[in-house]
């Protein structure tokens, strides 16, 4: 009897560890998410996202050029990424054994661990040295490279939980190995895949390091490629290092909007995530 | 019989050093049902995927002797495989429709096989369910997700996509093993009307649907084929002694 009671006691106290433990994992982003409404909230206003920053001294002001830069520098990433990604995913799943499958996934695997700070570097030494200038391009290339180890593993791992029968399904209608693996495998690993690219976008929407060699940042408007662009990362930066009041009060603001990117972007993969093997009718 | 749909000719299987089938003639005729009998790994399967050679994809696969469809060696070197499966449907034992529309899943075939559009589709699409008997069903909601029928409406779809490609054979790999009674006698009623207009070459575990549903039943063993015959022979005469002990259920 008394062993029961000493195995029940145990229980409760691992149950009551592991349930402090998992508030402790969310309370950083909690905290986070409450320091920045507090300080950040009264800044964003409409102006913020349609008007130009201002010089020190002047009140008021936005950071269009940096969301749009952040835009920019996501789209040239996800014309990178996304293609590259989703093929070598799609390699990797239908040559699972191969000894270039296995050398790609241990490379896409280091490539994902590697510093962002490296990646960065290397997009200097090759992207803007050799052209005497930061640029957008250089910039969204980086962010490419980094998206790509991302969405390589989730397409890989999306196309492996498509049942197996569903191939076999297509191969007996006699469909080629080629459009059995577009029109039935990727098709049904899509919503998965999306989910990926989504995530993949709100992870690299925040990063900083591999723009501060190659995009740079601009305190002008500029969409222009092969120019300095501003984003909403280095802007952070930016202003968060200056001695203006003004500006540190910018920065939480642009923090603010830049973390309420990234959820809705991680909201919009849960929503596809849901859809999943669903009710699709197309 | 006069001339056969399917048949193998000392056709052999390995999967790698594993002997799968050894030596296996057979010849199923033409509008005849061809029943698959044996215990579980046995190589019925492995007979019935050689004929539209889905066992091509498995690694260190090989094969000696011919399956030969309408004559022709399926094997042989000019044979193209997706043609191939054009003229031999397949259906497996867990319905495996695609997560699409109850449409789209019967025009996956003629849409890129035939090339058919339109009003020709719809009108393979409404013959090929209502060859499987399952238009009255789900006439009403064709564009809705084929993943909202039930198991039994699901294999029948399946039957219905592999027929709207109208090929010569119908391969089922136990079509009704994870199906309630009621399914399972549509889905034989079913194979009986289809054998008017094709062969049918089916694996079951069931012998009292072996007994139902075909004209001929071959009885495996070990990877080989030990005895085939006519179905009521088969299974009230059987000449050789492993036959009898396994239809009257003392192995396997």
């Amino acid at each position: 009897m008394s062993a029961l009671r000493r195995r029940k006691a145990g229980n409760i106290v691992m149950l009551s560890l592991t349930y402090v433990a998992s508030v402790l994992a969310t309370l950083p982003l909690l905290f986070i998410l409450f320091h920045l409404l507090q300080k950040g909230a009264s800044t964003v206003s409409p102006d913020f996202f349609t008007h130009m920053p201002r010089p020190v001294g002047e009140a008021g002001g936005g950071m269009s050029n940096a969301i749009v830069g952040t835009l920019i520098l996501i789209g040239i990433a996800g014309a990178i990424g996304l293609p590259v990604g989703i093929g070598a995913g799609l390699y990797l799943a239908e040559k699972r054994t191969g000894a270039l499958a296995m050398t790609v996934r241990f490379l896409s695997d280091v490539l994902n661990g590697l510093p962002s700070i490296v990646l960065g570097i290397f997009a200097w030494q090759f992207l803007v040295r050799p052209f005497g200038n930061f640029s957008a391009l250089a910039g969204g290339i980086a962010l490419g490279a980094m998206m790509i180890p991302l969405v390589t593993r989730t397409t890989e791992e999306m196309i492996r939980l498509v049942p197996n029968s569903l191939r076999e399904a297509a191969l007996a209608l006699g469909y080629p190995r080629w459009r059995t693996s577009l029109s039935v495998i990727l098709r049904t690993a899509l919503p998965g895949i999306v989910t990926g690219a989504l995530v993949a976008i709100a992870r690299i929407a925040g990063e900083t390091a591999p723009l501060l060699f190659t995009a740079f940042g601009n305190q002008f408007w500029s969409t222009a490629l092969r120019e300095p662009i501003a984003a909403l990362p280095l802007q952070i930066f930016a202003y968060a290092i200056s001695p203006y009041d003004e500006w540190h009060a910018q920065a939480w603001a642009g923090a603010l909007v830049l973390i309420v990117i990234v959820l809705v972007i991680s909201l919009a993969a849960r929503h596809v995530t849901r859809a999943r093997f669903g009710s699709s009718t197309d | 019989m006069t001339g056969s749909a399917v048949a193998a000719r000392d056709f052999s299987f390995w999967y790698g050093k594993n002997q799968a089938l050894h030596g296996v003639n057979i010849t199923v005729p033409p509008r005849s049902i061809m029943a698959l009998i044996g215990p579980s790994g046995c190589g019925k399967s492995t007979f019935l995927r050689s004929i539209n050679r889905m066992n091509d994809t498995i690694p260190g696969a090989r094969h000696e002797g011919s399956v030969l469809l309408g004559g022709k060696d399926v094997y042989a070197p000019g044979m193209d495989v997706v043609r191939l499966r054009h003229r031999v449907g397949m259906v497996f034992q867990r319905w495996n429709p695609f997560p699409k529309s109850i449409y789209d899943n019967v025009a996956y075939g003629p849409r890129i096989n035939l090339r058919l559009r339109g009003r020709e589709l719809d009108d393979v699409v409404e013959r090929s369910l209502r060859r499987a008997a399952l238009w009255d069903e789900v006439k009403d909601r064709l564009s809705e997700t084929a993943l909202g029928l039930s198991g039994g409406q699901q294999q029948r779809l399946c039957i219905a996509r592999a027929l709207a490609n109208q090929p010569d054979v119908l391969l089922l790999d136990e079509p009704a093993s994870a199906l309630d009674p009621g399914a399972t006698q549509k889905i034989e009623q079913l194979l009986f009307e289809l054998k008017s207009e094709l062969a049918i070459v089916i694996v079951t575990h069931n012998l009292q649907q072996a007994g139902r549903v075909s004209d001929y039943t071959a009885f495996f063993y070990l990877g080989h084929l030990v005895e085939c015959d006519a179905t009521g022979t088969l299974f009230t005469n059987p000449r050789e002694a492993r036959t009898e002990a396994y239809i009257t259920g003392r192995f396997g």
